[in-house]
């Protein structure tokens, strides 16, 4: 069925149940590729596989229910001012095609471009921020420099006083940049994928990958039985290297617990996605009305989607100090994620040592924004067996060849 | 917050430390006759286990020394700390 005025209409009016949105089949014993992970990235990938390149006899495995990983636990922000051409050339690709995921999907993914404010504190700040905005133009990217009073027109609740621990001296505004809802990201790549044949099997862990004599993959075993494939793409997040060392690969690739929390819900206060590297804060306002909240990493490897609370309470002294009004806003929920850091805080995305083995990993702390851009670019590397242009950067040899696409010293921290 | 068992201090919060990573990787002892593979596994390529980790602690705010823990990533539990160039204890 398609979404539309008339469907929901008829619903309200009828009050019919919705039907099922993607069917949950039992795995078939083989499949042409079988992606492992369904989150955001997983799921974009099978919809390009099978919509883009006309592969359908996909299986999309994921341990626990889909989108309930990273997907469902980062803070939805959308943005492509990144400093590095191939960041700025794969971000803004993923951006192009948020403009009209929800009429390509036939899903409201509620993408909502009101732009993303990144504030400086520092005369180094500006310094950098300018030179972001500079390079972001001559990639052709929107970001333009506010200054102090500029940031208070557009943002009315941020505080520019100059008595703050950390002033604000300006921002850089990608106008474009915004937010979309995390959960219908997946759930509408789910959907598409399904009606095009893709099977997204759920509780269904890989526990091991088989391969030949040559070396080449041949199946997974899952704790659904094992199911045979001609090409297997791990899009596991923070679980990569586990799911990589059953293929004996090791990767470049630390796992971080990356925590956010959100307020109470209030009324709208707060009309832009507010970014501040230098002081760890990351807030906007979710449509229910809650303060949507990002923190930083804690400081050490885990796998427990659980970190520290003094590593929130640092953000949220940043934001108390930032918006004084929300000083008296209780916070309702605090979780957290676990992501996966490579040593240049950008991804891995193409093939591997081992034939038939492709990757999509390494997004850190910064994936949701890239979704359709990584999903678009890793189909069309899987399908053709060699890198699509825009990931061919972002390839696993990087790091022996030493062309380092740095966006951890580009953005300082989590981005 | 994690309560680390620095092995000169004894217990203390985690903010009083600072996180160095993977332990027990030990810089080689020719580099020339490295190619350039295997200085990418040296400088980039971790075991990144969930499971038991040997890694390095550094007390900043307190002895300032540093020392390896084992802990377990899948629980954040600490199953001991040892002294460098010590032989991580065996585990139950």
């Amino acid at each position: 069925m398609r979404f539309s005025a008339f469907s929901l209409l008829r619903h309200a009016v009828f009050g019919n149940a919705w039907p099922e949105q993607w069917r949950s089949p039992e795995p078939r014993n083989a499949y042409q590729v079988v992606i492992i992970g369904a989150g955001g990235h997983g799921l974009a990938t099978a919809y390009y596989l099978a919509k883009q390149h006309g592969i359908t006899d996909v299986a999309v495995l994921e341990r626990g229910w889909l989108g309930g990983g990273n997907t469902g636990r980062n803070t939805t922000i959308i943005r492509s001012n990144y400093l590095q051409d191939a960041s700025a050339a794969i971000y803004e690709h993923a951006l192009k095609l948020w403009q009209n995921l929800a009429a390509e999907l036939n899903y409201n993914v509620m993408y909502s471009p009101r732009g993303v404010l990144m504030l400086a504190h520092s005369e180094h700040d500006v310094r950098v921020s300018k030179r972001h905005v500079h390079a972001n133009r001559l990639n052709g990217i929107d970001n333009e420099w506010l200054s102090p009073e500029q940031v208070k027109s557009f943002c009315p609740p941020i505080n520019i006083g100059r008595d703050l621990r950390y002033p604000i001296l300006g921002a850089a505004l990608q106008r474009r940049g915004g937010v979309a809802r995390h959960d219908a990201v997946a759930w509408g790549y789910a959907r598409a994928a399904d009606a095009l044949g893709v099977d997204i099997i759920q509780n269904c862990e890989v526990t091991a990958i088989r391969s030949n004599a040559s070396g080449r993959v041949t199946a997974v075993d899952t704790t659904r039985g094992r199911i045979a494939a001609r090409k297997i793409a791990v899009v596991a997040a923070g679980h990569t290297s586990v799911v990589m060392a059953m293929a004996g690969l090791r990767m470049p690739i630390e796992s971080f617990p990356l925590q956010a929390l959100v307020s109470e819900p209030i009324k709208p206060i707060l009309p832009c996605v507010v970014m501040s590297n230098a002081i760890h804060a990351y807030i906007s306002q979710s449509d229910k009305g809650e303060l949507v909240i990002g923190a930083g990493t804690d400081a050490y490897t885990s796998y427990s989607q659980a970190g520290g609370l003094h590593v929130p309470a640092h953000t949220l002294e940043a934001i108390c100090d930032l918006f004084p009004n929300f000083r008296r806003l209780r916070m309702l929920r605090n979780w957290g994620g676990i992501v996966d850091v490579t040593p240049d805080r950008s991804p891995i995305i193409g093939l591997t040592p081992v034939p038939g083995l492709f990757v999509n990993c390494g997004w850190g702390t910064g994936g949701f924004k890239a979704t359709p851009g990584s999903g678009h670019v890793f189909a069309a590397t899987i399908a053709r067996d060699t890198p699509h242009p825009i990931a061919a950067p972002f390839g696993l040899d990087r790091f022996a060849a030493g062309r380092m696409i740095d966006e951890a010293a580009a953005a300082a921290v989590a981005h | 917050m994690l309560l680390i068992p620095c092995p000169w201090c004894g217990a203390r919060p985690e903010n009083e430390f600072h996180y160095g990573g993977e332990a027990h990787i030990a810089r080689p002892s020719h580099p020339a006759e490295l190619d350039d593979t295997a200085w990418a596994e040296f400088l980039y390529f971790r075991t990144n286990p969930k499971g038991v980790h040997a890694e390095r602690w550094r007390h900043l705010h307190g002895c300032g020394r540093f020392f390896n823990c084992l802990r377990d990533t899948a629980s954040d539990k600490i199953l001991s700390a040892y002294k460098p160039g010590e032989s991580p204890p065996a585990t139950p």
